[in-house]
């Protein structure tokens, strides 16, 4: 077995944490039950990852088998990547049927003829979703295992959502695969990246809970079991209030939980407003500022700010919008005579 | 009855008993507070400036994370004759005495305790700071 294989090999299991390794080997499959059931699992993982790569010896595993133990770790621990959101559009209406081994073929092939030295494999999962790992090189160095891209690909969607990594270069070469693996014409990158790839599909696929507006106000008696109001003596003064904010916001936000974002960017382009007599920045010149705004679950924390009383309900419409719009990366423009509204995408 | 700000909802009119005591709470990191609290007071009658208002100072456990001027706060009490208490609610023996606190200047502003009145105690209360 290559020197190289074998020390991939150790390094993707030492990234594993300890109790998750013997089921991530199963996945894996490569190993037989036999040789699993030889691993003393409650050693230190130093010894552990010895211990794997020298059945793996046994078993001559090469890199193709070694990607696919990669594959497995990223897809567990998929929101460790940053994931960006790519949209394809196709010109025609016609539904091609999707033909996986077409489809892999033509990656392959796509990647192959522009760079010789990639390692591509791919592994499908039960919601549709192809992931596609590629490994990068380049005209004259074998693919570097350690820094690879991948895109997971909704076979029956326009979506996908890619984690390129450090090799930023390589990204057209991939996006153009996929468009022609998947006869779309083109692709563009949407402005919604985040590291909870479920949360992004969630966005795109619409699969969070939206509000429909209805037109009878809800009553909302029946929420306001409170365990704090367990004292009658104390009376809320202000509970109307707090109630109507309350729906305001669920309007907004519905009523599931949100989304997972960590962040939300505002580029503004705008010029700077101050009161005329201050003479502050007088010329008419564009003020560029960037307001980012981040948190652990970003949505969460802004449908909880109105009803914690530091915002006021309803929120602004650039905060509220992400979800709708799908996306999290803003820039805002001045109102232009030719543009509508207040800020426009780029 | 606890509200976030003054003037009371009009609604609740009805159903409100005499108010003895206002406490206005003041929470040293929040400016929005103190602000809250200035915009407040214009809506108080002016006959309970006479020892019916008192300013409760809460989050003193945190001074690293003060917002408020504390000379803004001392100034508040002085405009309003109004003597100025400081507790950390975090901490429970401090909230629980805080209350016992409020309940026995209650007690007085509603005039249970016989040969103190409000305007009496307070006037105390302001002597002991100065």
């Amino acid at each position: 077995m290559d020197e190289t294989v074998a020390e991939y090999i150790r390094r993707t299991v030492l990234k594993i944490p300890r109790d998750e390794i013997k089921t991530m080997l199963q996945k894996w499959g490569f190993l037989s039950e036999a040789q699993l059931q030889n691993i003393n699992f409650h050693q230190i993982k130093e010894n552990i990852s010895q211990e794997v790569v020298q059945l793996c010896e046994e078993n001559c595993a090469d890199i193709k088998q070694a990607a696919v133990l990669d594959i497995i770790y990223n897809h567990i621990h998929q929101n460790k990547r940053m994931w960006s959101v790519y949209q394809m559009n196709k010109k025609g209406e016609e539904t091609e049927i999707f033909d996986l081994t077409d489809f892999k073929k033509k990656i392959k092939r796509q990647l192959r003829t522009a760079l010789k030295n990639v390692t591509i494999n791919f592994r499908e999962y039960e919601d549709n979703a192809i992931w596609i790992r590629v490994a990068w090189g380049t005209p004259y160095t074998k693919p570097n295992q350690y820094k690879t891209s991948y895109a997971v690909y909704h076979s029956q969607t326009p979506y996908v959502f890619i984690s390129a990594s450090v090799f930023r270069s390589n990204l057209p070469l991939l996006c153009q695969a996929l468009v022609v693996a998947t006869s779309y014409q083109d692709i563009r990158e949407m402005e919604l990246r985040g590291h909870s790839l479920n949360s992004l599909k969630d966005i795109v696929f619409r699969r969070y809970s939206q509000n429909f507006q209805t037109h009878c106000p809800r009553p909302l008696q029946e929420r306001n079991v409170a365990p704090e109001n367990a004292d009658l003596r104390i009376i809320r003064e202000n509970k109307m209030e707090k109630e109507k904010i309350e729906r305001v916001n669920w309007e907004v936000f519905g009523h599931g939980p949100q989304p997972k974002l960590e962040f939300a960017q505002y580029k503004l382009e705008t010029i700077f407003r101050s009161d005329p007599k201050m003479h502050i920045l007088d010329k008419k010149e564009p003020f560029r500022c960037v307001v980012k705004f981040s948190s652990p679950d970003l949505l969460e924390s802004l449908k909880s700010l109105a009803p914690a009383g530091m915002a006021d309900a309803p929120l602004s419409p650039l905060l509220t919008c992400i979800t709708h719009k799908a996306r999290n990366y803003f820039k805002i423009r001045d109102k232009k005579d030719l543009l509508p509204g207040g800020f426009t995408s780029p | 009855h606890l509200a976030t700000s003054l003037p009371l909802p009009a609604e609740g009119d009805q159903l409100r008993p005499r108010i003895d005591l206002i406490v206005f709470l003041i929470d040293i990191k929040s400016k929005h507070s103190l602000k809250t609290v200035e915009a407040s007071l214009a809506y108080v009658d002016a006959s309970f400036f006479l020892g019916k208002v008192y300013f409760l100072v809460t989050g003193v456990g945190r001074m690293n994370c003060c917002s408020v001027n504390m000379n803004d706060i001392g100034k508040l009490g002085e405009v309003y004759c109004s003597p100025v208490l400081f507790c950390e609610l975090e901490l429970d023996s401090i909230r629980v005495s805080t209350a016992q606190r409020l309940l026995r200047i209650l007690k007085i502003c509603a005039g249970h305790v016989p040969g103190v009145s409000a305007l009496s105690f307070s006037l105390l209360m302001k002597s002991a700071d100065n």
